[in-house]
């Protein structure tokens, strides 16, 4: 997890097994549907997206498809790449990219405040990633 | 850095498996084996590829429960930043550590095997942090990663 470039040789050595060992036991943890692939974390400021917002979205659950249609309707915006649903204060959270400030902006009023059953919405902006890679502690 | 059609397909492909080959991605493309390995070097001389994450099914490894965590410095000015991110990086189920504006300081994502287990890290590792103020915890039902703006 820590270091998915890692050869397999290597990384047999660093779990203290043979390289067919190591083959064998990936192997059957792929086939178990632990390891399930390896993605490409994209660096979106390269491609001209220099904008990150945290959007906390709440729902008006009046409406009983409130979830389903938000979703749904998020979904077609392409700008949006993380979509979660919460028990706690906050319903939904958006992850949202934008070119620029003024991108954003017309994301925002255009296709996200229109987003279907919105109650309220605050903007988390993204100054700085600390840590990342998503590793679990085993 | 500017990308053709071809090269946003090939993004779009690297995100979902990065350890496809440049003869599957050509063939899927309909470009030659070593045309499609050029076109993947310049995105990644290019930098369009910030690394790699290993997808893992967390229930199958025991991770039951992933919380999302709002902080808010309380002793802004009294601590620094770097205490305050360095101890906060240093706990193992703290997967993300992001700065950011607005209500929060911090948006953090957390791991847990259980509710008392994260119980646990909230109590003794996030609210012990050097300088943590108001902490707003929201416990993850679904999550959904889209490939992004890529045609």
């Amino acid at each position: 997890m820590a270091a998915p470039e890692l050869p397999n040789a290597e990384l047999a050595e660093r779990a203290a097994v043979t390289p067919s060992t190591l083959a064998r036991r990936l192997e059957r943890l792929r086939t178990r549907g632990v390891l399930k692939g390896t993605r490409g974390l994209v660096h979106w400021p390269a491609l001209g997206y220099e904008v990150e917002v945290s959007l906390r979205v709440t729902l008006d659950k009046t409406a009983p498809r409130a979830f389903d249609e938000f979703i749904a309707a998020a979904r077609e915006v392409p700008e949006v790449l993380e979509i979660q649903t919460f028990l706690g204060s906050v319903d939904v959270r958006l992850a949202v990219i934008a070119r620029d400030m003024a991108h954003y902006q017309q994301l925002y009023r255009e296709r996200l405040l229109t987003l279907p059953h919105l109650a309220d919405i605050e903007a988390l902006m993204h100054v700085a990633q600390v840590k990342e890679g998503e590793t679990v502690p085993l | 850095m500017e990308l053709d059609e071809i090269d946003r397909a090939l993004v779009r492909a690297l995100s979902e498996d990065m350890n496809a080959t440049a003869g599957a991605l050509g063939r899927q493309l309909g470009l030659s084996q070593p045309a499609c390995w050029r076109r993947i070097q310049r995105l990644r001389d290019g930098g369009v590829f910030r690394g790699r994450r290993v997808d893992l099914d967390l229930q199958a490894l025991g991770f039951g429960v992933t919380v999302f965590l709002g902080v808010k410095l309380a002793t802004k000015g009294r601590v620094s930043l770097e205490d305050f991110e360095r101890a906060v990086s240093a706990i193992p189920e703290v997967q993300i550590v992001e700065h950011v504006l607005g209500l929060f300081d911090y948006r953090l994502r957390v791991v847990a095997r259980d509710l008392p287990d994260f119980e646990r890290v909230l109590r003794r590792r996030i609210m012990t942090l050097p300088g943590v103020g108001n902490v707003e915890a929201n416990v993850v039902l679904s999550e959904e990663r889209r490939p992004g703006p890529l045609g």
